[in-house]
């Protein structure tokens, strides 16, 4: 059974007169209780790909196609519905754990804040209730840093307080948007875990999003890459065995095997993307059909996707 | 944080004597002197004259006569008005309380229509209600107050009758019984502080939304939105507590403003406020009226940046625990 399924979701924005096409139609699903790996290079979509599952793009130019959570449409439900969604159904944890805290109130006032709205609780409940989540995010002195603000917290404390503040309203579905990625080393691998027990703890479904493929690997049934605001591959085991030379160039840079054929130029312009495959500037493996057909998502093993006209068998 | 305020108590000594021996500077400075009154008004003496020079020590250097003002002032003792002879601190005590009364039902007024006029623009830049307001800041900001005040002064007081359009009091005032006489005042007050209120409004309401714009785009608000929190209390709470932080200095610094714009206002419609006060000492070398006025003006400024430095410090959390 599908948690949530996404269909042709195409997401523009219109700046200075034109359109920049940020998503442009993606359709990916994510199980009951799996973890969703979404991995690409910075501008490609992925937060915005996020954001729109629960309708949180700002002003968007175009926001089309479905978002199907348990069933319902969130594009279709009035304002008040999906507000019980946000919060207590999916909720998130964002890269930049002190900017994503309101800086002038403190943790407790937050945390109550959101408690209350999904929870009939009073103060003091939520208060109580409040600790108990700080304390099983592993926040020490979980009293005194209820009263702390975001700026008196370490990054690492903090982006316990947004894990602590997702959980507290029992979601079933957690976005996790690059949460690692402004953090140091040591404090990278500490979120990861409290990340992989919460999982876990509360049986949640998640979707994680990062360009560290290495954390994917780890932490993901199956990984979906992007590139220019589409998937171009999405499978199980897609790092034993890529088809797509996007993913293998992605895989080699890091790793260094292959240097030169890794990936080389530039990301195209959101504003205009290339005709037919939007990779095939940079691909090693182009042919004169990449420049004018563009390709669609096919099925190359049980149920690993690529969208490249000349999937390569490269094994690594 | 005492620490903190008794510093910046003490920073404003050398800034108050910077900004009095300045003020002392220019006065002397400007062409005309309070010598000259016996060529306007011949009845004066000589040795009134005389006399008067010898007081203030007015054939004295500057640098002089500023320590021999600044020794009197320490003592808290502002002189004799050279117009009338009387203690400038009584001549400014007369003056003040209406002009203080304007400028606060006109910052009240202010802030009570610029919160909701900013937040509404804000929440939908560049739609309807937001090009309204910008074409009523453009207004407010290009039509002098003295003429938007004869506008009024015409439409009110002259079309309808229906306002007094000069003074503060009406002539029969001190017949009435004492509620009459504060309706009296009010009446009195409303064009004035409409005027005040307009010209203040306009920026300030600026300031409101292109900072509830600014805040709106934050991080933190996209989590209360993800978190399913309310659109009305998102705004109203969580961005405006935000908003609200650079418009304390921006109060803070309004007042130098408003005491200037005083001095129209009230030449306008003949208030008998500081404003006018000062207007008519500086016309006549007045000059410890003059000095007196600018003082007050001074420490009023000084004071309102100390507050509003206090209030910022008191309200953003960043700055309270350092
Ligand atoms: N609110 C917005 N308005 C206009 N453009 C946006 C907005 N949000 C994102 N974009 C653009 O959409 C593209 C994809 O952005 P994003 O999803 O943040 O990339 P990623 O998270 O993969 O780094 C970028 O080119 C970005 O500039
Ligand atoms: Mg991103």
């Amino acid at each position: 059974m599908y948690i949530l399924e996404v269909k042709n979701l195409k997401v523009y924005f219109s700046q200075k007169g034109k359109v920049l096409k940020a998503v442009d139609g993606i359709s990916f699903f994510i199980r009951e209780g799996e973890s969703l790996g979404l991995a690409g290079e910075s501008g490609s979509g992925k937060t915005v790909t996020a954001l729109s599952l629960t309708r949180l793009v700002s002003h968007p130019y175009l926001l089309s196609g479905e978002v199907l959570f348990r069933g319902k449409n969130i594009f279709r439900l009035k304002s008040a519905d999906l507000r019980k969604i946000r919060g207590a159904e999916i909720a998130y944890i964002f890269q930049n754990p002190l900017s994503s805290l309101n800086p002038v109130f403190t943790v407790g006032n937050q945390m109550i804040e959101i408690i209350r709205l999904h929870h009939r609780k009073t103060k003091r409940e939520a208060e109580v209730y409040a600790l108990k989540m700080l304390e099983k995010v592993g926040i020490p002195d979980a009293y005194k840093n209820l009263r702390s603000y975001p700026h008196q917290l370490s990054g690492g404390m903090n982006q316990r307080v947004m894990i602590a503040m997702a959980l507290s309203c029992h979601p079933s579905l957690l976005i996790a948007d690059e949460p690692t990625t402004n953090l140091d080393a040591t404090t990278q691998v500490q979120i990861l875990q409290l990340i992989e027990r919460i999982k876990k703890e509360e049986r949640l479904s998640l979707l994680f999003i990062t360009h560290d493929l290495e954390i994917l690997r780890r932490f993901t049934n199956r990984v979906a890459i992007m590139y220019a605001g589409q998937i171009v591959e999405i499978g199980e085991n897609l790092f034993e065995k890529p088809f797509h030379p996007y993913t293998y160039a992605l895989l080699s840079a890091r790793s260094g095997i292959i240097p030169e054929q890794g990936l080389k130029g530039e990301a195209p312009s959101p504003f205009a993307f290339p005709a037919g495959c939007r990779f095939h500037p940079r691909c090693p493996f182009k042919r004169s059909i990449c420049e004018e057909k563009e390709p669609i998502l096919q099925e190359k093993k049980k149920g690993h996707f690529v969208a490249c006209h000349f999937p390569q068998t490269m094994v690594k | 944080m005492l620490s903190y305020f008794l510093k910046r108590l003490f920073s404003l000594v050398p800034l108050l004597l910077g900004i009095t021996f300045i003020s002392f500077l220019i006065i002397h400075l400007a062409p005309g002197k309070p010598s000259y009154l016996k060529e306007m008004n011949p009845r004066i003496s000589a040795e009134a004259q005389e006399r008067l020079i010898r007081l203030y020590q007015l054939d004295k250097p500057i640098l002089v006569q500023y320590i021999h003002w600044l020794k009197r002032v320490i003592k808290l003792d502002f002189g004799n008005s050279f117009a009338d002879g009387r203690k400038v601190i009584v001549r400014i005590r007369e003056r003040l309380p209406i002009t203080l009364l304007i400028n606060a039902l006109s910052l009240f007024f202010i802030l009570l229509f610029a919160f909701p006029v900013g937040i509404i623009s804000s929440l939908k830049p560049n739609g309807v209600f937001d090009k309204c307001t910008t074409l009523f800041v453009f207004i407010g900001f290009s039509l002098p107050s003295f003429y938007l005040a004869l506008l009024l002064m015409l439409l009110f007081g002259i079309k309808l009758g229906c306002l007094p359009i000069s003074g503060i009091v009406s002539f029969n005032h001190s017949q009435l019984s004492s509620g009459e006489r504060i309706l009296d005042i009010a009446k009195h007050l409303i064009l004035p502080v409409s005027v005040a209120t307009f010209g203040g409004l306009a920026g300030f309401s600026r300031y409101v939304r292109a900072n509830m714009i600014e805040v709106l785009k934050q991080d933190y608000i996209r989590t209360a939105y993800a978190q399913g929190i309310g659109r009305g209390r998102i705004v109203c709470k969580f961005a405006l507590k935000n908003a609200l932080l650079p418009l304390i200095t921006i109060l803070g610094l309004s007042v130098p403003g408003l005491l200037g714009g005083s001095v129209i206002l009230e030449s306008v419609f003949a208030i008998p406020g500081m404003g006018r006060l000062l207007y008519e000492a500086t016309l006549s070398r007045d000059y410890p009226l003059i000095m007196g006025g600018v003082v007050i003006g001074a420490v009023l400024t000084l004071l309102g940046n100390l507050i509003a430095d206090l209030c910022y410090a008191w309200a953003d959390p960043r700055i309270r625990y350092q």
